[in-house]
């Protein structure tokens, strides 16, 4: 392979301006230094007995020489995926160019983004840097800036904010970070004590504590007990601790940005979503919570993976924020629950559900022990389907779905056939007069 | 129903006032393509059922014959369905968006705005080119969406895959 020519290759701007190419921190390439011993290590765990036979055989020079090999590939490697990675913020998109032997090039529209999260691995917070992910529709792994210096990302962040906001180019550098006003914030206190609530938390405890022993008694095969205990013991602790630490410290705060979202113990997240990307709110409220009026707040936007908005908070607290997130909406206090017969098609159940439409938001609930309460805002809305099984048209019962921006689909559940028809009709009118009132995607502009 | 007149762009688009309060025009689908499936259906059954009738009843015993009433049950059972199906589907263009009902008795009916629509697509494979049959899909950024019309005479699958892209465009919103 050549070495690219950098100078003819530099990109220009619509009206000819070359583009400002930046590259990645200079830390970046230590990111993947690890991934040869960690082949190493797979290897040794994989087949312990041929790795110890091995190992006895190697004599200390070649196992020195195969250590420096690796160091020299590995430190190679990284320096190559560093050099050839450059990024550049353009008026109205991010570039990001990549790739040593396959070149990439990834050119992400900045009035299309849905969330910017700027992330802090533990080791990154040591050395100073952060990843800074642009959720767009379509995005991966791969499109997301890692490392940048923390003080670089934070600029960044502001300047992308400031441009697909629809501020003038000239001025958004100077824009800087828009001022934030706290709406909540989650003692470390509530979230323990909302954990040790969560039946979850506990059922993949009892499981790890149990299992392990009862498959020693039955089989007396160390690796069996081994290999279905630890991931019991992991998911069990990625439920209780993971969740605290990963959750400790949740902080809330609104912009004219959009929300921001802080948390994290040891790994710090720190996300925002611009005004009018939120899909659909769900209000999950657990059984043992409800004496204490709390609930958990979860949010879907479209390409983003995280989807907390709030992990524990009185209800009172979460609907202010719910306020805040989809302006104008109150979560209605009734709903309407299917007719009495419905019970025919879902014993028992049928009682956890119900529908309300409001002027602005479709709401559905439905679980009876844990209920989830879903939100979705009329101007989100991307189909509206009916769909009737035969024994449902026995009982003159259908089912009306609603998807969303987000891939996901909130169902109002066994409804009288004559109000889900016009439930379908009622909908698809309010979704289309719903976008006309919608926020421009520039929101700012 | 008979099959779907395509009917000019331009007495549609006169239509559509009207069309928003009451009950909105609905399209079936072409009689070729009930055709095409049914004839599918026989490629696959008739031989099936000849050659475990002749097979059965010249190597084992002529009374082992009366197996291949089974495909043949299956036959005449998949004939009426498919009847039923193609009768059940059927689309309507409103003015904002396409509705698309379908199904026997799991019945759907779908409602996709045009603003919501991302892409448009038309497929049509060999055997369906054959009977002068294209399926028009419309994607939104739900996958849930679904919204597929399976087969419309060609330059019908164009006019919709263009009035749609138009009306998409018209009144494109963001996610």
């Amino acid at each position: 392979m050549t070495t690219p020519d950098t100078e003819t290759d530099v990109p220009v701007e619509d009206d000819g301006r070359p583009v400002v190419e930046q590259r990645l921190h200079p830390v970046t390439p230590l990111r993947r230094a690890w991934a040869p011993v960690a082949v190493i290590i797979g290897w040794g765990v994989h087949d312990p007995d041929q790795a110890q036979h091995q190992l006895t055989r190697l004599t200390t020079t070649t196992l020195l020489l195969g250590l420096a090999a690796c160091l020299v590939g590995g430190a190679l490697y990284g320096f190559l995926t560093w050099w050839f990675t450059h990024f550049a913020v353009t008026d109205s998109e991010l570039r990001i160019r990549t790739g040593l032997l396959f070149r990439r090039t990834a050119h992400i529209r900045l009035e299309r983004i849905q969330a910017v999260d700027i992330t802090q691995p533990l080791l990154a917070r040591v050395a100073g840097v952060a990843k800074l992910k642009l959720d767009v529709v379509g995005t991966d792994k791969k499109d997301e800036l890692a490392y940048l210096g923390e003080g670089h990302a934070r600029a960044l962040r502001a300047e992308l904010l400031a441009r697909a906001a629809g501020f003038a180019p000239e001025t958004a550098h100077e824009v800087g970070e828009a001022p934030v006003r706290q709406l909540l914030h989650v003692p470390p206190r509530v979230l323990a004590v909302s954990l040790v609530l969560t039946g979850a938390t506990w059922g993949t405890l009892a499981a790890a504590l149990v299992v392990p022993p009862f498959l020693w008694f039955a089989t007396h095969s160390l690796w069996t007990v081994l290999a279905t205990g630890l991931p019991l013991v992991g998911a069990a602790g990625a439920r209780s601790v993971g969740r605290f630490v990963a959750e400790y410290d949740w902080t809330v705060g609104e912009s004219p940005d959009g929300l921001r979202i802080d948390h994290g113990l040891l790994d710090r997240a720190h996300e925002t979503v611009p005004p009018g990307r939120v899909q659909t709110v769900r209000i999950v409220e657990p059984m043992l919570w409800r004496r204490r009026g709390w609930v958990r707040v979860e949010l879907d936007v479209a390409g983003s993976s995280n989807s907390v908005l709030v992990p524990a908070a009185p209800r009172e607290i979460a609907e202010t924020v719910i306020g805040q997130v989809l302006p104008g909406v109150t979560v209605p206090a009734s709903l309407s629950r299917p007719p009495r017969r419905a019970g025919w098609c879902l014993p028992f159940w049928w009682r956890g559900y119900g529908i309300a439409v409001t002027d602005s938001v479709f709401v559905t609930r439905h679980g009876l022990l844990r209920r989830s309460l879903a939100l979705v805002p009329h101007a989100k809305v991307q189909s509206v389907r009916l769909e009737q099984g035969p024994w449902a048209r026995f009982k003159g019962l259908a089912d009306v779905h609603v998807d969303t921006g987000a891939n996901k689909t909130v169902t109002a559940g066994l409804r009288d056939a004559q109000e889900a028809a016009e439930l379908l009709r009622g909908q698809a009118e309010r979704s289309r007069t719903g976008r006309r009132d919608a926020r421009p995607d520039r929101w700012m502009a | 129903m008979e099959t779907g007149s395509p009917r000019a762009a331009g007495e549609t688009r006169g239509e559509e006032h009207g069309e928003q309060r009451g009950e909105p025009v609905w399209t079936g689908l072409p009689r070729d393509l009930l055709r095409m499936r049914r004839l599918l259906l026989v490629v696959w059954l008739v031989p099936l059922t000849l050659g475990t009738g002749l097979l059965l009843g010249l190597l084992v015993g002529p009374a082992w014959a009366a197996f291949a009433l089974l495909p043949l049950a299956l036959l005449l059972w998949g004939w009426r369905l498919l009847g039923r199906n193609w009768a059940s589907w059927r689309y309507a263009e409103r003015a904002d968006d396409l509705l698309i009902s379908r199904g026997v008795l799991w019945r759907e009916e779908t409602i996709v705005p045009y603003g919501r629509m991302q892409l448009v697509e038309v497929t049509s494979g060999p055997v369906a080119r054959k009977f002068g049959l294209a399926s028009v899909q419309l994607h939104t950024a739900a996958a849930a969406s679904d919204a597929l019309i399976p087969g419309l005479e060609p330059a019908e699958a164009e006019r919709l895959r263009d009035r749609l892209t138009e009306l998409g465009q018209a009144r494109s919103a963001g996610l």
